[in-house]
């Protein structure tokens, strides 16, 4: 292998320092695909865990039971008389008739949750118009927290050994199911963990990122446009953009506290609101978004200007015919990026009061409300254990929730982007 | 307002011809300086542009030549600290006097520049746009009609006219071009500027190109930048050679080409600088 000068070329031999480089490109390989690896299994194990607890608050613990409705039992047109409460201790006396003694029967009344009085005013108000005789229904009940968590988990938490032995015997008897839980989705927050749901904090979060939008992403772009298209590059603008660019990186509780000191102290404005929640949020949002429309008005090529304006299209002509289309994709992603940091932000909403125990679900932005990630990190705070499945299920619904919105973004960048 | 000819006192602002026909002169500058911040891009131009010709100006890179083609649909307004001195007059009127619309100006200097740049929409709506922005057309045929005339005029019809609802940067380079020229031509400009329309092209597209200038002339006063002097000599009537900022000569090009006055054209022309 010579060449004409009598060179010899070897495309085979490997000299150490050619090894060397290899060895190097090897090694930042390995070390690239270890980092990736790593990152992967992170999520995975996260993901892995929180979907392992989380599951289980989408199940809930049913007992059937037989309640006698006594032949003058209050019309169901009129329930607030009705003794509901006062019927399934009967009926559960009637089950268990061994149990005697006031502490026994305690215990026993404790294996039903309170929103079975709920669920036999609704059997009541279902069930046709009473007669003059006695009448039995048989119904599902939601069984206790500690049933639930017995029966699901086989954790007895407080139980006693009298209670584990109901528990058995009427699982024996096909007297308990795991259904689905619906309440989960329907109901609003309770003391209860059996009843408590997510209906409200979901509200809340769909009103607070409504307004949030609302505000943030016509400011934002229309002030993305104005400073990218129309205002004198100078000192102004220059101090502008380097505040506009500090301001994304404030903390997000400091934008709480001047929510606190301005919407609420100064204006009045109703505590615990999505409408202040909103307001918050958006003035977080406003940077990002802002940030990432400059960037995107920025990728437009100059030509695509020049070609408008030298046809003579004025200014305003030039930028929402021809540029805003083209970095409209780029502006959709920063505003969808910047809902989904509000989605999940919950220091801001602390210091303005979204932080109550909300039961019912919020109709209007006026109304008190909470959001997904304040009411996770209630229900985390709780002391009751069955809250430990209601936190990951409502980490799991607020995840979906990013992926989906995370979806929309991908749709949006797909549909409106053109080839320039 | 009409410009005191002043070719008397300025004898090097006009292409001289041989016999003494009268000439319309449509674009008049006038000591024309222009400044990017504090570093000056052209001093003291003054040339006068015959109507109806093709004026082609060249020089080697960074002599000013498209600063000064710029200047005339003030362009040049869009740079950051440009400055610009000294009086251009189009068809007697000061473009850069304070109560004149830059965006009726342009309506009338349409320009065309070094890559084609068509808008990301269809043929059809590239063409149309300008008529529509300007309220041209009073009907959706007579838009149509207009649409199908300029794409005749920029000799691009036959190839586009079934597929006119196709996007515009699906063409070909040359065709993208003669697209952008169509776009200009379509608002009935008295003037069109060109900068350096061809050097993106391969020459099968420039000679096309270049075809359609002289097809243009007359209707038009085409001014053209060029870095070929090959294309000068081809396309136009009259031709400025700028070097550093400044007129070195201007004349009837055939004269400019074959006998050159000054040295610095000589050399550029003959490959010498540039």
């Amino acid at each position: 292998m010579t060449d004409t000068s009598g060179r010899t070329l070897d495309f085979t031999a490997r000299p150490a320092a050619l090894r060397r480089r290899h060895a190097a490109e090897a090694r930042f390989r390995m070390a690239g695909r270890l980092a990736i690896l790593l990152a992967f299994g992170f999520l995975v194990l996260m993901l892995g865990a929180i979907a392992h607890t989380g599951t289980g608050a989408l199940k809930q613990t049913q007992i059937r039971l037989q309640v006698a409705l006594p032949a003058d039992a209050p019309a169901s047109t009129d329930p607030a008389k009705a003794d509901f409460g006062g019927l399934l201790k009967q009926a559960l006396r009637a089950r268990f008739p061994e149990v005697s003694g006031r502490k026994d029967k305690r215990r026993l009344y404790r294996l039903l949750s309170i929103g079975a009085e709920e669920r036999l005013r609704e059997a009541m108000l279902e069930a046709p118009a009473p007669g003059a005789q006695e009448r039995v229904l048989t119904l599902w009940l939601p069984a206790s927290d500690e049933v639930d968590l017995l029966v699901k988990h086989d954790q007895p938490g407080r139980l006693g050994e009298q209670e584990q032995r109901w528990v058995a015997q009427l699982r024996e008897s096909g007297e308990i199911r795991v259904a689905f839980n619906r309440g989960f989705f329907l109901n609003g927050d309770s003391r209860e963990p059996e009843l408590a749901g997510i209906a409200s904090a979901l509200a809340g979060t769909a009103w607070t990122l409504a307004v949030c939008f609302a505000l943030s992403f016509p400011i934002g772009i229309l002030g993305a446009i104005y400073l990218e298209e129309f205002a004198r590059k100078g000192r102004w603008s220059s101090f502008i953009e380097v505040n506009i660019n500090n301001l994304a990186a404030v903390p997000s509780i400091v934008f709480g506290l001047l929510g606190l000191a301005v919407f609420l102290n100064l204006f009045g404005l109703p505590r615990s609101s999505p409408l202040v929640g909103g307001m918050v949020l958006a003035l977080m949002t406003l940077p990002t978004i802002i940030i990432a429309s400059r960037a995107a008005l920025r990728a437009v090529p100059p030509a695509i200007r020049e070609a408008a304006l030298g046809i003579g299209a004025t200014r305003v002509q030039t930028v929402f015919h021809h540029v805003v289309p083209l970095a409209l994709p780029g502006m959709l992603t920063g505003t969808i990026v910047g809902m989904a940091r509000a989605l999940g932000e919950t220091a801001p909403l602390l210091m303005i009061g979204m932080v109550a125990f909300i039961v019912d679900i919020p109709g209007s932005i006026l109304e008190p409300a909470t959001a997904l990630p304040v009411q996770i990190f209630l229900w985390a705070d709780s002391p009751e254990r069955a809250f430990l499945e209601k936190t990951s299920a409502a980490i799991i619904v607020l995840i979906t929730f990013l992926v989906f919105m995370n979806l929309i973004a991908i749709l949006m960048r797909m549909k409106f982007r053109k080839r320039f | 307002m009409k410009v005191q000819p002043i070719a008397a006192q300025l004898p090097e602002s006009r292409p001289e011809r041989p016999g003494g026909k009268k000439r319309e002169y449509l674009v008049q500058a006038r000591d024309v300086s222009v400044f990017y911040g504090d570093k000056p891009a052209l001093h003291g131009v003054t040339l006068d542009i015959e109507q109806g010709k093709v004026t082609s100006l060249i020089g080697p890179s960074g002599c000013g030549k498209t600063t000064f083609l710029k200047c005339i649909n003030r362009m040049n307004d869009l740079v950051e600290n440009c400055r610009v001195e000294g009086r251009i007059t189009v068809a007697g009127q000061d473009i850069y006097a304070p109560d004149v619309d830059v965006v009726a100006l342009r309506a009338h200097i349409g320009m065309v520049f070094q890559r084609p740049n068509p808008f990301p929409k269809s043929i059809f709506e590239n063409v149309a746009y300008g008529l529509r922005i300007h309220g041209m057309t009073r009907s959706k045929t007579e838009l149509a009609d207009r649409v199908e005339a300029a794409l005749k005029r920029a000799a691009l019809w036959e190839e586009v006219h079934d597929r006119l609802h196709e996007p515009g940067n699906g063409l070909s380079g040359g065709q993208q071009q003669r697209l952008c020229i169509a776009r200009a031509i379509a608002i009935e400009p008295r003037i069109i500027l060109m900068d350096e329309p061809a050097s993106a092209l391969d020459p099968i597209a420039t000679a096309r190109i270049e075809a359609l200038i002289d097809e243009l002339r007359g209707d038009y006063t085409i001014v053209i930048v060029t870095h070929s002097m090959q294309q000068a000599a081809r396309v136009s009537q009259n031709t400025a050679f700028f070097h550093m900022g400044e007129i070195v000569e201007y004349g009837a090009t055939k004269r400019l080409f074959t006998s050159p006055r000054d040295e610095r054209t000589q050399n550029y022309i003959t490959g010498r600088i540039g």
